[in-house]
């Protein structure tokens, strides 16, 4: 029997809010954190979210009636308090697997970050996490090659990877910008790094960089019998152009390039990614832009919704923050995004802004990358907090040093491995971290002259976006 | 502020070569090197020992020693090994990895043991450097 058509504007809690309704595993789950216009109850802005995320619109229209809604739509089944906030609150929406393109991360955002973002019935929208299911999982290429993959083409295990962003940042010629790789790659680095606004201005076209950059990775690798890269940004206006970077990176034997998946775009960024699987070239990617995305704590999308999207996408590495260094960072909530670019099931852990169980079935994994802020005093605090499982990228860290990128990257590679030496050995880095890094100094002039350089920096401004805790 | 210091590094000279973690750091002392050992074992890793001739250790395999000992726990038993390894083996580098099944990788890997660079070895070391030296040029 049909239902009949009743033209008109219903509330949204009729269709959309289901209290009862228990999530299936093959649902895709969203938690979103919802600031309300005044007067509006909870129920009915929860369920408008779910409406204008999923497949409703303002009024009702006849050709509702030429399909099964009732499966279709997205659902509103919880709502929770915010902890210190008494106006905001969490509503979880649970959306059925027909409403997505299967292994398109562009399909799945588009929907649900959507139109509804702009939607004048909430006055802050936050979307904090989402539970991707497994069938969605596997139908995406994930990371081209992942965490063991890499160590075992670098020949590189038991301890943290080491990088160095170069600064500064642009304006450097190609061939003094290779000289500054070549430094610190000798030095004991394992990778360089371009900048993420280096890609191919006057002042160095790309093609020079790539072939002084890869000379001096050649000349390093030579010179210390290690394994040595430059993720070589191959970041472009458009797509045509990206190829033609990467073509030229794997011709002219590059272990590693790099995107900036959010600039870049999320379909060109899978695109590269997949294309590295194909070719046996690493993937190192930036965030740019993502602070615009998820520093407001009322609005936009946590960096752990953006974490997965990019695991889901492709990328062997991505920045992570620091925890410790100049950029933003809650300790608790970082630790819960690189559990997120590593494991293959994170459990719900609200004390890390986990609000799902999330299994990766068999897909690899993504290796954090530390960077900004940070120097060799901070080494202790990162190996405990990273493990060995990360990159850890010292830019003025390196290049700050007084004698130049050689001993700036000995310096750090000394430290590195001190840390991890003690910590197997039983020992408490945090607690013990400068007697550690004491006693390898003696051994290490270079060391001990960063340790005499950073003593007393110090960055310590309050994070903007904390996880949510009650103030009260 | 000190005099600035030059980073004595140099393609020609063999003894610039580093081989992974811990190379930047000291040689390690037998109690320093038992208790690398104790930790492999304590990760529920699987130890395993390898050596090379000095000249061939940027290939990504060395020779196994043996097999890797799965299951072993006792830290004499595996210090035993490294010992027996290095006695027949004299000239070459001896490293000790712990291979850690469930990630599929190896959790530890160092070098314990530095041959001396002397004599033959380091000719040919040389040699090496010399003609990668040429390549750089002429690409």
């Amino acid at each position: 029997m049909g239902k009949t058509y009743q033209a008109g504007v219903k509330e949204y809690r009729e269709t959309y809010w289901e209290p009862d309704y228990e999530p299936k595993e093959s649902d895709l789950l969203a938690v979103f954190k919802i600031t309300p216009q005044p007067g509006v109850p909870r129920e009915e802005a929860a369920a408008a979210v779910a409406a204008e995320s999923s497949t409703g619109t303002w009024t009702t229209v006849w050709t509702d009636l030429l399909t099964d809604l009732d499966y279709y739509k997205g659902r509103a089944y919880a709502i929770e308090d915010v902890p210190g906030d008494d106006e905001a609150f969490y509503a979880f929406i649970a959306y059925p697997m027909g409403l997505f393109e299967e292994g398109s991360v562009v399909n799945v955002m588009t929907s649900i970050v959507g139109n509804v973002f702009g939607f004048k019935a909430v006055r802050g929208l936050r979307l904090e996490d989402i539970r991707f299911p497994l069938w969605f999982v596997t139908t995406n290429p994930g990371p081209p090659h992942g965490i063991q993959v890499e160590r075992d083409k670098l020949d590189k295990y038991g301890r943290p990877l080491l990088g160095c962003t170069i600064k500064p940042k642009l304006g450097l010629s190609a061939k003094n910008y290779g000289r500054a790789c070549y430094e610190g790659l000798r030095g004991g680095l394992d990778f360089t790094k371009d900048d993420e606004n280096v890609n191919s201005q006057p002042f160095m076209r790309w093609r020079d960089r790539f072939l002084f950059v890869q000379e001096a990775c050649e000349k390093a690798e030579a010179e210390t019998g290690e394994r040595k890269g430059h993720y070589l940004n191959v970041t472009a206006p458009t797509v045509e152009e990206m190829y033609k970077r990467a073509e030229f990176a794997k011709e002219i034997g590059a272990r590693i390039i790099m995107s900036d998946y959010l600039t870049l775009g999320w379909a060109a960024h899978t695109s590269l990614s997949k294309w590295c699987r194909d070719n046996g070239i690493l993937l190192h990617v930036h965030r740019a832009m993502h602070g615009v995305i998820d520093r407001n704590p009322a609005h936009g999308i946590n960096f752990r919704v953006l974490t997965k999207m990019l695991r889901l996408m492709g990328g062997d590495h991505l920045h992570s923050g620091t925890v410790v260094g100049k950029l933003e960072g809650d300790r608790a909530a970082t630790l819960g995004w690189i559990d997120i670019m590593r494991d293959k099931y994170i459990k719900e852990d609200r004390s890390r802004g986990i609000f799902f169980d999330q299994d990766w079935g068999q897909m690899p994994g993504v290796l954090p990358v530390a960077s900004g802020g940070i120097h060799v005093w901070h080494m202790p605090a990162l190996v405990s907090i990273f493990g060995d499982d990360s990159c850890l990228q010292f830019g003025g860290g390196t290049l700050g040093h007084p004698w130049g990128n050689a001993a700036g990257a000995a310096a750090n590679r000394v430290a590195v491995e001190a840390c991890v030496q003690a910590r197997n050995e039983g020992r408490e880095l945090e607690k013990e971290g400068k007697d550690i890094l004491t006693k390898a100094a003696k051994h290490s002039p270079e060391l001990k002259m960063a340790m005499e350089t950073w003593k007393e920096i110090k960055f310590e401004f309050d994070t903007v976006d904390k996880l949510d805790v009650a103030h009260k | 502020m000190s005099e600035v210091q030059d980073y004595k590094s140099r393609l020609s000279d063999p003894t610039s070569r580093k081989m992974g973690t811990f190379s930047y750091l000291p040689e390690m002392d037998a109690d320093q090197i038992r208790k690398q050992v104790q930790y492999i074992v304590d990760q529920g890793w699987n130890p395993a020992i390898e050596h090379t001739e000095p000249q061939y250790a940027a290939s990504h395999y060395w020779y196994m020693w043996k097999l890797p000992m799965f299951g072993e726990t006792d830290v004499d038993r595996i210090l035993e090994e490294i010992e027996l390894c290095k006695k027949a083996n004299p000239g070459n580098h001896v490293r000790l990895v712990g291979y850690d099944n469930y990630k599929q990788t190896q959790g530890a890997n160092m070098v314990i043991y530095k041959a001396p660079l002397e004599g033959e070895v380091l000719e040919r070391m040389e040699a090496a450097a010399a003609v990668h030296a040429y390549d750089l040029v002429h690409k």
